[in-house]
């Protein structure tokens, strides 16, 4: 029973990720695919937590984490160079 | 006029902490656990790289003042002095031991000598990513 629920909620995921799919290449402008490709993150994360309920096991709970740390570094640097040009700056006070 | 990033700031200051405490209960849950010296080291390198992001080259290097061309040659010096120290026992290269101790808080615990040659690994990724990421920032 709760391994139908998880094939259904892995079903929806993925096509979640096809409609961000979409967004991220259709996209007119670069803060829309900037937030496709986070959201596609997010998404992953949660697959990622399915899978493991479906394999049941514990070894892929690192795999969380790190995702969402990655994320959400690559996010804060697509962003950064987006609004200033420049992704690591050498001295802000100048 | 100066840019204000107070957002940005105040969630770094508490991710890099979440970020550099995983990276290290990754390095020690290698040993039984997915995790190791690799992953551990890369996760120090992008809590890092959060560093650098936020705020500029120049405030980090003034509050982490380690050259980290010289933490990957010290890694990689510690890797290889620790396969060569199996020498000393009369056993081949890179061989391990391990034991198990009885240690003031954590009760009985067990240490095995990989651990060190997961110190030399982690620093050496942790040297070669950040001064990858740091050379090719430099513009002009």
């Amino acid at each position: 029973m709760i391994l139908l629920a998880v094939k259904i909620a892995i079903l929806c995921m993925s096509i979640a990720i096809l409609g961000l799919i979409y967004r991220l290449i259709k996209g007119p402008s670069m803060p829309d695919r900037i937030i496709a490709l986070d959201a596609i993150g997010i998404n992953l994360v949660a697959i990622v937590a399915l899978v493991s309920i479906f394999l049941d096991t514990n070894a892929f709970l690192e795999v969380i984490l790190l995702l969402g740390i990655l994320s959400f570094i690559g996010t804060v640097a697509f962003s950064k160079y987006l609004e200033k040009g420049v992704a690591l700056e050498r001295d802000r006070d100048l | 006029m100066k840019p204000n990033d107070v957002i940005l700031h105040s969630v770094t200051k508490v991710a890099v902490f979440i970020i550099l405490t995983f990276s290290i209960y990754l390095f020690f849950g290698g040993h039984h656990n997915p995790g190791g010296g690799f992953i551990g080291g890369l996760s120090v390198a992008s809590g890092l790289v959060l560093l650098y992001l936020t705020f500029d080259i120049e405030t980090v290097r003034r509050n982490i003042p380690v050259d980290f061309k010289k933490v990957a040659a010290f890694g990689v010096l510690i890797a290889i002095f620790t396969g060569a120290s199996s020498l000393l026992f009369d056993k081949p290269f890179l061989n391990q031991a391990y034991g198990y101790f009885n240690l003031p808080i954590f009760g009985k615990t067990e240490l095995a000598t990989a651990v060190i040659f997961d110190v030399g690994v982690a620093l050496a990724v942790i040297g070669t990513a950040v001064t990858i990421i740091l050379s090719i920032s430099e513009d002009g």
